[in-house]
């Protein structure tokens, strides 16, 4: 196909949309298009040949439709945090611009549901709730950033969902720009649908399914109390196996974050929040409801942790030191940054039985590499984000990380797991597409993606593998952020 | 090899530029030393989570207007990847410089060491291609501002005005078209300028037991339009225990020179501040106005080659925003009762540039009878970000309509804010959208209340 660029209708089409969206609007230039070029996953690079920021429904509808007439593909973006390259326009094309569309339509907190348009950022809806009792569930650590409309495409997780669930379980309605321009609207604010759960298979399409232009979402009520424990493991093992152990006996934690000795030290460098740094585990623990029974939970998981060898628990005795603790785990990050100057995070599940065994491949990885390599990660949900420091101006270690990468990948595979907890295919795991799933499943997705995107103008080469992924070559490393 | 060359930079991926994509490029096509030590640049690992805290990207959504999209240009700008087109200008034109990105990112860019050597890189390409400033920048920012004294005489003839409302008269009269935009819009800024107080004596005993000895910078613009502040603020470091010094040779701290990219004009004011507050018994350099000490608190990166960095440290070390050191001291509380409702805003370079965001509220929570109510996005720029008013009227009125009517969201009766340049700005866009809060400094606000007076409501 010849891209937009080496088209004639390039000017024209920019005209068009000037017309429907003034100049500000539209963006053109190449020194302006360029910031364009990726999201969070660095590694492949490709600037759109416009950009459009559109602020309604009926834009985009129109922006969708002009497509068509020209013939020229598109793809939705939010905010562009995405670790997976789920933003990368594979042959140039229009990039239509989210961001713009970020009011909170309606907030119905006695019924428990409010409608956003797509762009509205995830803490700012939580946010605008502050006070009501209610919270908007899921909480990517990304959340200061990212969209509802990102969040949606790609069915975003965080800490809490251990306990409430990922996006797609807290979406009730959602309107969508088909590929066409035609509007369809999905449940809506009961959430009642007829006939197959359409809502569930178009959350985690990104952005190949269609464009979502306005989003249902489910309330769910502030817990009356909270406790939150910190543990403190002079082993691996028996770190995992307290958490297999925790949920074994029934008890469902809100969050259940861990902390590797890497991430430790880093963030004790860094921060000095008084860890132990000689320690080999550190996990996060908590949990929420009601008052009622929530201190015979805390005693239990006290005991399973003892029981398992902690060397020390401490919990949170007022709400000051609960978020010093939640603190100290979101500014793994910071710490990360501190250490080595590029990093690539990997981002696998196992069953947690098998994070244990997962977290000695890993060593032996970083071993057989000679990388540094440290964890933080979901543990509760079985869900590794080993980070693979190393110097993105060294090719040798670059080719490095690559391997290592691949090699944690497939021990994830091998454990029964999968490539990707929450970051998506996007385009960064198009190639273990044909390892995670058979022929059959394959064809089953492509023959549904086909049902919503039979032009393929939409997000084109995404999700699925396709011939031309080939031309995909991986150079380096994304230097991704870690979480 | 140099960093450059080893990073395998990818060659401009630009698709085939249309008619006027050309003419856009073509001009000015020389590369420049950028400046920027290329290592900032690495920092940045492009995850995005500066951007919906940038009150540019807030206010636009385009993330050429972000944080992340500005280091990715200035990058490629370095990098040769691009042309410094005047769209990547007009975009980093916009920044207002609050560093309100640098709180929220994770990985501790600094994007203010990439941001001031790339505008003083391009400062520096303006001259060499032969451009002069414009007048405004030449004489009222750089040479009527840092000048307290010239300031101040150039007011007289707006006190007057505003004493017998003659100002009001003239801004609603046809005659407002007469007035250029900028110097119209420092008279819209203006706020009730009050009695034209006496200067601070050069040194003010502490009351009771005394604790620290402290000297007062008192800055330039600050000093003309704001001394009532300066004397509660000497006022109530006395009641803390504090002796005062005023050093008299003291200057403009040199913000409005190196915001702009002209640091070279900007030493002949470090040179003078650290001559001025040399004395070795001096405990602490008290800064109210949160501008004035990030720039005194980061005269280091400005200043690295040029100045005995002995002498620089001693300096910097000193120097302390008023809350951040009465809070340390540890505050006398204050007795008298204000039964008033206050909402607190952010100064970005008390929140953002020096990371000081209890310190205030702490003190205000002091005052018997004040509650304090928070202000939503209250970390958000409210669009005074130095000259930026000035510079970018029409961003800044946005960010000025938007805090405002935050403000009001609270119901607030008082509003605080301890930033000259938000004060005026404070002032000007709630005159503007017709809220009659009382607005001041917190300093103000416990000075009264040691003095046990209520606030002029
Ligand atoms: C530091 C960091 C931490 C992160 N932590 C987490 C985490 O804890 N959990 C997690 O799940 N993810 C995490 N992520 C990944 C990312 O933030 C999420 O995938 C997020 O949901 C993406 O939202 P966005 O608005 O940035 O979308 P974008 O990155 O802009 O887009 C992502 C995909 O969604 C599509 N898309 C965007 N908007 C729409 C729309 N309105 N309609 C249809 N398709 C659309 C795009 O085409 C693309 O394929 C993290 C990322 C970073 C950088
Ligand atoms: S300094 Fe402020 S305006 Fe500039 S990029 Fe950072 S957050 Fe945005
Ligand atoms: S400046 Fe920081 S937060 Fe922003 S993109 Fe770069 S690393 Fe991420």
């Amino acid at each position: 196909m010849e891209t937009l660029s080496q088209t004639s209708s390039l000017p024209l089409l920019e005209a068009k949309f000037t017309e429907l969206l003034g100049k500000d609007r539209v963006l053109t230039s190449p020194s302006e298009r360029l910031v364009y070029e990726c999201d969070g996953f660095t590694l492949e690079k490709n600037i759109p040949d416009l950009v459009v920021l559109p602020e309604t429904t009926e834009e985009v509808v129109a922006i969708v439709k002009l497509c068509n007439e020209y013939q020229v593909p598109f793809l939705p973006r939010g905010a562009g945090t995405s670790l997976a390259g789920g933003c990368f326009p594979f042959d140039g094309g229009v990039m239509i611009v989210l961001t713009r569309m970020k009011k909170i339509i309606e907030l119905q907190v006695r019924d428990r549901y409010a409608v956003v348009q797509p762009g509205v950022i995830n803490s700012a809806l939580t946010r605008a709730l502050q006070g009501t009792g209610y919270h908007y569930a899921p909480d990517p650590s990304s959340q200061i950033a990212c969209t509802i409309g990102g969040n949606v495409a790609t069915n975003s997780g965080g800490p809490h969902t251990l306990k409430y669930g990922v996006t797609v379980n807290h979406i009730l309605g959602l309107e969508i720009v088909l590929h066409d321009g035609s509007i369809l609207e999905l449940g809506g604010p009961t959430g009642e649908q007829f006939g197959p759960d359409l809502i569930s298979v178009f959350v985690g399409s990104e952005g190949t399914f269609g464009i979502c232009t306005k989003v249902w979402v489910r309330l769910t009520p502030d817990p009356e109390a909270r406790k939150t424990v910190l543990a403190v493991f002079d082993d691996m093992d028996n770190a995992t196996e307290a958490i297999s152990e925790i949920i074994g006996q029934g008890i469902i934690p809100a969050a259940m974050e861990m902390m590797d000795q890497g991430i430790t030290q880093a963030v004790e460098e860094a921060f000095h929040f008084g860890f132990p740094t000689d320690a080999k585990a550190v996990v996060i623990i908590e949990i929420d409801g009601l008052q009622a029974g929530l201190q015979e939970q805390q005693d239990a998981i006290l005991k399973i942790c003892q029981d398992f060898g902690a060397r020390e628990v401490r919990h949170a005795q007022t709400e000051a030191e609960r978020l010093q603790i939640w603190q100290a785990r979101k500014k793994a990050f910071g710490a990360i940054g501190r250490l080595s100057s590029s990093f690539c995070t990997q981002d696998g599940v196992v069953p947690r039985t098998k994070l244990p065994e997962m977290l000695r491949q890993v060593a032996a990885v970083s071993e057989k590499y000679g990388l540094r390599i440290v964890n933080v990660f979901h543990a509760g949900d079985g869900n590794i984000h080993p980070i693979l420091l190393f110097d993105e101006r060294d090719e040798e270690q670059v080719r490095q990380v690559l391997e290592a990468s691949d090699e944690i990948l497939e021990t994830c595979l091998d454990l029964g797991g999968t490539v990707t907890g929450e970051h998506g295919i996007g385009i960064e795991k198009l190639s273990f597409m044909p390892r995670m799933f058979t022929e059959t499943d394959l064809a089953v997705m492509k023959n549904v993606k086909e049902v919503f995107n039979p032009s393929q103008l939409l997000s084109p080469k995404k999700k699925l593998p396709s011939e031309d992924i080939k031309e995909l070559k991986r150079l380096k490393p994304g230097r991704h952020a870690p979480h | 090899m140099s960093v450059k060359e080893s990073l395998n930079v990818e060659a401009p991926q630009l698709s085939a530029p249309t008619s006027t994509e050309k003419k856009s490029c073509s001009q000015s096509a020389v590369s420049f030393d950028t400046k920027v030590n290329y290592d900032r640049f690495l920092d940045c690992i492009h995850c995005g989570l500066c951007t919906a805290t940038c009150p540019t990207y807030v206010e636009l959504g385009n993330e050429n207007d972000g944080p992340r999209g500005r280091i990715h240009l200035m990058r490629a700008v370095t990098d040769e990847r691009v042309e410094l087109s005047p769209q990547i200008r007009q975009h980093l034109d916009l920044c207002l410089d609050c560093r309100a990105c640098e709180t929220a990112c994770p990985s501790g860019v600094k994007y203010g060491e990439i941001i001031e050597p790339f505008r003083s890189a391009l400062a520096e390409k303006d001259r060499n291609d032969g451009k002069k400033l414009d007048l405004f920048h030449r004489l009222i920012l750089f040479k009527l501002f840092p000048s307290a004294k010239l300031t101040r005489l150039s007011l007289i003839p707006a006190r007057i005005a505003q004493s017998i409302k003659l100002d009001q008269w003239f801004l609603n009269s046809p005659l407002k078209k007469l007035l250029p935009k900028k110097i119209l819009a420092l008279t819209e800024m203006l706020p009730p300028l009050g009695a034209n107080l006496p200067s601070l004596p050069t040194h003010l005993p502490a009351k009771g037991k005394q604790r620290a000895k402290v000297a007062l910078f008192t800055g330039c613009v600050a000093d003309a339009v704001f001394r009532s502040t300066h004397w509660a603020t000497a006022r109530v470091l006395q009641e803390n225990g504090c002796e005062v010094v005023v050093p008299k040779n003291q200057t403009c701290c040199g913000a409005i020179h190196v915001h702009s990219g002209q640091e070279d004009q900007a030493r002949p004011y470090l040179e003078a501040n650290l001559t001025a507050f040399e004395d070795p018994s001096i405990d602490a350099i008290i800064v109210n106005v949160a501008g004035c000490g990030a720039m005194l608190k980061e005269y280091h990166h400005h200043f690295k080659e040029t100045t005995d960095q002995k002498r620089l440290k001693t300096f910097m070390s000193k120097v302390k925003d008023v809350h951040e050191f009465l809070d340390e001291l540890g505050v006398i509380p204050p007795k008298g009762r204000i039964e008033a409702t206050a909402t607190y805003h952010d100064a970005c370079h008390l929140r953002h540039a020096q990371q000081i965001a209890a310190a205030p509220r702490n003190l205000l929570n002091q005052i018997p009878g004040l509650k304090l109510i928070p202000l939503p996005e209250s970390e958000l720029c409210c669009g005074a970000a130095g000259t930026y008013n000035l510079t970018q009227p029409e961003m800044a009125n946005r960010l000025g309509v938007r805090k405002i009517e935050n403000v009001k969201r609270t119901d607030a009766e008082l509003l605080l804010a301890a930033n000259a340049g938000c004060l005026l700005q404070l002032h000007k866009v709630a005159k503007q959208q017709h809220l009659n809060s009382w607005i001041g400094h917190p300093i103000d606000l416990l000075d009264l209340s040691y003095q046990q007076k209520q606030p002029k409501l």
